[in-house]
């Protein structure tokens, strides 16, 4: 419980969140076994992958493959898949940048074992672009695509 | 109250891909009730962890903004026949559901 109240403050002043990141080797390791509420909670695109990944930098890049639909008929499900080819994956991320809640859902790799792959279907309010990121090598890289949405499906 | 399905399919890269079917209404919190106008409180799955033989091998997050049955499906690299895989999930009131499989 004391670590999510820290990482809500660290959130709110915004330097602390760095100091995560250097002080720590892996953020993301030790929050493995629990759900990252603060990135769930987090309102704009920015403060949902600074509670996730440390920092809100990623770089674009062409090892990072989105396969999704162009056009989404319902928005209730939009299936989306994510591939990489990068090594040493340790988390990858969709943030779905006009949803309420932008951050929509994570992997986190907790042994090697674990491939450079995930899938699900995610609800989308309206046309908005969808961001993957993926953290490897203590890097993280993104890719976007936009969907267009003809039904949204995030009630409401 | 849930039941919770697995696939296993050889992928190109050597490894396997892991798909889970849960049946889990993940409502919002923000749709309204039709008939009372009232809120249907928030009930979304928010943690699946995956393991390998009983090592977890990784967690997927998720949120209300994931679509209800959700479909996840993760890649396993290693694992030979025999070897077992389970997904274990919890949602927001506690709830949780587990299935298994042997790869073949």
């Amino acid at each position: 419980m004391k670590r999510r109240i820290f990482l809500k403050r660290s959130l709110a002043t915004g330097t602390a969140a760095v100091a995560v990141g250097a002080g720590l080797l892996s953020p993301i390791r030790i929050l493995a076994a629990t759900w990252p509420e603060a990135a769930f909670t987090a309102k704009t695109e920015a403060d949902a992958l600074s509670a996730f990944f440390g920092s809100a930098n990623a770089q674009e890049s062409g090892d990072v493959t989105l396969k999704a639909p162009l056009q989404a008929e319902n928005g209730a499900v939009v299936p989306i898949k994510i591939m990489t080819s990068l090594t040493d994956v340790e988390a990858i991320a969709v943030v779905v940048v006009k949803n309420p809640s932008p951050y929509t859902t994570s992997m986190q790799v907790v042994s090697a074992a674990a491939g450079g792959m995930y899938s699900a279907r995610i609800k989308m309010g309206q046309t908005s672009p969808v961001n993957c990121y993926v953290k490897a090598g203590g890097k993280v890289y993104m890719t976007s695509q936009e969907i267009k949405v003809t039904v949204g499906g995030c009630g409401g | 109250m849930a039941s919770t399905k697995m696939k296993i399919k050889k992928n190109k890269a050597g490894g396997h891909d892991v798909m889970v079917l849960a049946k889990h209404p993940m409502e919002t919190g923000l749709r309204k009730d039709k008939k009372t106008g009232e809120k249907v409180p928030a009930h979304f799955i928010q943690t699946m962890d995956f393991a390998l033989n009983g090592a977890i091998v990784a967690q997927a997050n998720l949120g209300p903004g994931v679509s209800k049955n959700p479909l996840i499906s993760i890649s396993v690299t290693g694992g030979n026949a025999g070897d077992t895989v389970s997904v274990n999930w919890t949602d927001n009131k506690g709830e949780s559901g587990n299935a298994e499989k042997t790869i073949k």
